[in-house]
C-alpha cells in the first residue's frame, strides 16, 4: 500500500535516530507510538507555498501553507526542509513532481496546494508525496469554504497529511475551550472562552463576573458544560457555543453541584452533586429531570468521565483515605480501584481511544500528568511541576493537553500539551492566564 | 494557641484598616447574601454586637490541617466563642466560607471547602445557633488569601470563615 511505504519511512527514521538509542522504546508495544523519553528525529518535509490560482488567492495560499507547516511540525513528527533549500518551484499543482529535486533536499514528505478564492468562498487542493518511494501518497483532496474559515481548512490538509503518514487519527481541526484567567491570585477573574486547538481565533463565552470552571464540550462540539458560581455557589451549567445562551442544570436548594462532563450519547450528564458536605456521583439529563445517584459513599467522589463506549465510568474518591481512580460501570454498581502507587490520582479522564485514563497525580510536593491503561497497569508520569493539572485528550486520543501554573504571589496559570509519549511538551498560546482546558472532538 | 490566634487577629486588623470599603474582608462572591446590606456595618468594635467586634474580638475563621475538614482543638475552641457571639446576637445571619490551598485539584478542593464550611456549621449548630441562620459555600482552591507557596500562606488559606449579614437593624 501507497500509505504504509511513507509510514515505513517514518519508523525507519525514527530507528536509526542515535538519541534514541540510549532512552529509546519501551519494551513493547506499536514502535512509532510507545516512546517514553529522549528525543526523535522528526521526519523531513517540505511545504511550498501554495499555489495561488487566481489573483484573489495570493495571500491566503501562503497563509495556509504556513499554518499547514505549523500544524504537522508542532506535533513533534516532523520538522519542515526550509523554503530557501527547495530546488524546485511548484507553480502548477498538476505538474509532474520532480522527485530527484525533492530527494537532492532530503525531504522524505512533500505536501503540495493550490487555492483559489470567489467571492467570500476558498477552494484549497492538496496532495501529499513519497518523495522516496516516487509515489503520490493517498488521493488528492479538495476542501471548500467560507473565505472566514481558512484555517480550518488548513488544518484539515495537515490533519490528512499527518493520518496518512502516522497511520494515527487527526486532531488539527478541533477547538479548545478553558478558562481565561485575569488578575492576581486571590481575586482571580475566570471567563470562559473557545479557541483552535493551536491557540488561534479566541472568543470569549461568559463575561467575568462570576467564576466559571471546568468546561467540558458535548460529543458534537456544539455544547459546553460547566461550573459557574452565577448564583453564589458552584452550579453546573449548559452553555450552546454558537449562540452563547446557558442554562443552570441542577438548582436544588441546599446542594452544589460541579464537575460536569457529557456521556457519549450527547444527553446524559455526569457530575459531583454535594449535600451536607458530601459529595457524590450523579447522572441526569442535559434537558433536566430526575437525576440518578451512582455513588453514595461519605467520601469525596468527582471528577468523573465516560469510557467512549458509554459503559463505564471512570472517578476520583478519597474513601480509601486520600484520592484514588476508580472505575464503575456507568449505571452505578461496585467502584474498583485501579491506582495503587505513591501518592495521591484525581482528574481521570478515559482517552476517546479507549486504551488510556489520563490523570493528575500528586506525589512528594510535585504534580504530574500521567496516563495508565484502563485497568490501572503501565502507569508513566508524562509531566513535573510544581502544579500540573486537568489533562484532556486530543480527538486521537495522542496529545493531550493540560493546564500549568507557576508557584508564588505572582504564579500564572498557562495550558501546555505533551504527547503520549511524554514527547513534545510545548505552551499553548493564550492571550492571557489560561486554565482547565478541554479539548473537542474532531470539527465536522 | 492563643498567641497564634492572636497574630491572626492583629493580621486581620491591619487587613481591615487597608481596605476600609469592604468591612468583611474574608468574604468574597459579591453577588450573594447582601454583605453591603442594610444594618451591616463595621460599626466601633468596641460596641459588642457589631460586625467589627466580632472580628477583632472572636476572629471570622477557623483553620484546618492538611487536607483535613475535620475541626482542631483551636477550631473548635474559637467556633464555641463564634457560637456564644451568635446566640447573643441573634439577628445576623451566617455564610460559612470553605477553603482550600492551592495543593490540590480543582474539584477536589471544591468538595473539600465544601467539607470545611459543613464542619464548622455543624459545630455552629451543636452549640445552638439555629440552623436556618448559616449557610455554606466552598470556593474551594479559588480565593486564597494569602498567596505565597509555602505552608505560611498555606496554612491560612485552609479555612472556614463566618461572614455575617444583617445584623441588628435589618
Amino acid at each position: 500500500m501507497k500509505m504504509r511505504a511513507i509510514a515505513r519511512g517514518l519508523i525507519l527514521a525514527l530507528t536509526l535516530s542515535p538519541v534514541m538509542m540510549g532512552t529509546g522504546f519501551a519494551q513493547s508495544g506499536p514502535l512509532r507510538i510507545e516512546v517514553t523519553d529522549g528525543v526523535i528525529e522528526p521526519l523531513p518535509i517540505a511545504v511550498p507555498s501554495f499555489v495561488a490560482e487566481n489573483a484573489a488567492a495570493k495571500n491566503l495560499a501562503e497563509e495556509i501553507s504556513r499554518v499547514v507547516v505549523s500544524d504537522l511540525v508542532g506535533s513533534g513528527l516532523f520538522r519542515e526542509v526550509p523554503r530557501e533549500a527547495h530546488i524546485a518551484n511548484v507553480t502548477n499543482f498538476d505538474a509532474a513532481v520532480r522527485y530527484a529535486d525533492w530527494k537532492a533536499i532530503n525531504a522524505q514528505g512533500l505536501v503540495t496546494g493550490a487555492v483559489s478564492v470567489q467571492g467570500k468562498r476558498v477552494i484549497v487542493k492538496f496532495r501529499l508525496f513519497d518523495v522516496f518511494s516516487d509515489k503520490p501518497l493517498g488521493d488528492g483532496l479538495q476542501f471548500a469554504g467560507s473565505t472566514d474559515a481558512w484555517r480550518r481548512m488548513a488544518h484539515k490538509v495537515a490533519d490528512a497529511a499527518y493520518s496518512r503518514i502516522t497511520g494515527e487519527g487527526p486532531y488539527f481541526d478541533s477547538r479548545v475551550v478553558f478558562v481565561s484567567e485575569a488578575g492576581p491570585k486571590g481575586q482571580r477573574q475566570k471567563r470562559l472562552a473557545v479557541m483552535d486547538y493551536d491557540g488561534a481565533n479566541v472568543q470569549y463565552l461568559t463575561d467575568s463576573t462570576s467564576i466559571v470552571l471546568g468546561p467540558r464540550f458535548s460529543p458534537t462540539g456544539d455544547r459546553v458544560l460547566y461550573t459557574s458560581y452565577e448564583t453564589g455557589s458552584p452550579r453546573i451549567y449548559a452553555l450552546d457555543v454558537a449562540s452563547v445562551s446557558r442554562r443552570v442544570l441542577d438548582s436544588q436548594a441546599a446542594t452544589l453541584s460541579f464537575s460536569p462532563r457529557f456521556a457519549p450519547d450527547g444527553d446524559t450528564v455526569v457530575f459531583s452533586r454535594s449535600q451536607n458536605g458530601n459529595s457524590d456521583i450523579y447522572t441526569m439529563s442535559v434537558r433536566g429531570g430526575a437525576q440518578k445517584r451512582l455513588t453514595s459513599s461519605p467520601a469525596i467522589d468527582t471528577g468523573p468521565s465516560y469510557s467512549p463506549d458509554g459503559k463505564q465510568i471512570v472517578f476520583e474518591s478519597d474513601r480509601s483515605g486520600n484520592q484514588q481512580i476508580y472505575v464503575m460501570p456507568a449505571g452505578g454498581g461496585e467502584p474498583k480501584r485501579i491506582s495503587f502507587g505513591a501518592g495521591r490520582y484525581g482528574t481521570p479522564v478515559w482517552s476517546p481511544r479507549g486504551d488510556y485514563i489520563a490523570f493528575t497525580k500528586q506525589n512528594k510536593g510535585r504534580f504530574h500528568i500521567g496516563v495508565m491503561r484502563t485497568d490501572g497497569s503501565e502507569e508513566r508520569l508524562l509531566t513535573s511541576s510544581f502544579l500540573d493539572e486537568g489533562p484532556t485528550w486530543a480527538p486521537n486520543g495522542r496529545v493531550i493537553m493540560f493546564m500549568r501554573e507557576t508557584s508564588g504571589a505572582n504564579g500564572t496559570s498557562s495550558l501546555y500539551s505533551v504527547d503520549l509519549t511524554g514527547r513534545n511538551l510545548k505552551r499553548v498560546p493564550t492571550p492571557l492566564g489560561a486554565s482547565d482546558p478541554a479539548w473537542s472532538p474532531l470539527q465536522k | 494557641m492563643k498567641n497564634y490566634t492572636k497574630l491572626i487577629l492583629v493580621a486581620l486588623s491591619l487587613t481591615l484598616a487597608a481596605c476600609s470599603n469592604s468591612p468583611l474582608s474574608g468574604g468574597f462572591g459579591g453577588n450573594q447574601n447582601g454583605l453591603d446590606g442594610p444594618g451591616v456595618g463595621d460599626g466601633s468594635a468596641d460596641d459588642p454586637t457589631s460586625v467589627a467586634y466580632f472580628m477583632q474580638t472572636i476572629g471570622d475563621r477557623v483553620l484546618f490541617d492538611v487536607d483535613q475538614s475535620t475541626l482542631n482543638d483551636a477550631g473548635r475552641t474559637l467556633l464555641s466563642q463564634q457560637a456564644a457571639w451568635l446566640n447573643s446576637n441573634p439577628a445576623y445571619m451566617v455564610l460559612v466560607e470553605g477553603h482550600a490551598d492551592e495543593q490540590g485539584t480543582r474539584a477536589y478542593n471544591l468538595a473539600l471547602g465544601d467539607r470545611r464550611a459543613t464542619a464548622a456549621r455543624a459545630y455552629l449548630v451543636s452549640q445552638g445557633v439555629d440552623a436556618s441562620r448559616l449557610s455554606t459555600v466552598t470556593f474551594g482552591k479559588e480565593r486564597p488569601l494569602e498567596i505565597c507557596s509555602q505552608e505560611a500562606c498555606y496554612s491560612q488559606n485552609r479555612r472556614a470563615v463566618i461572614i455575617l449579614s444583617g445584623g441588628i437593624n435589618s
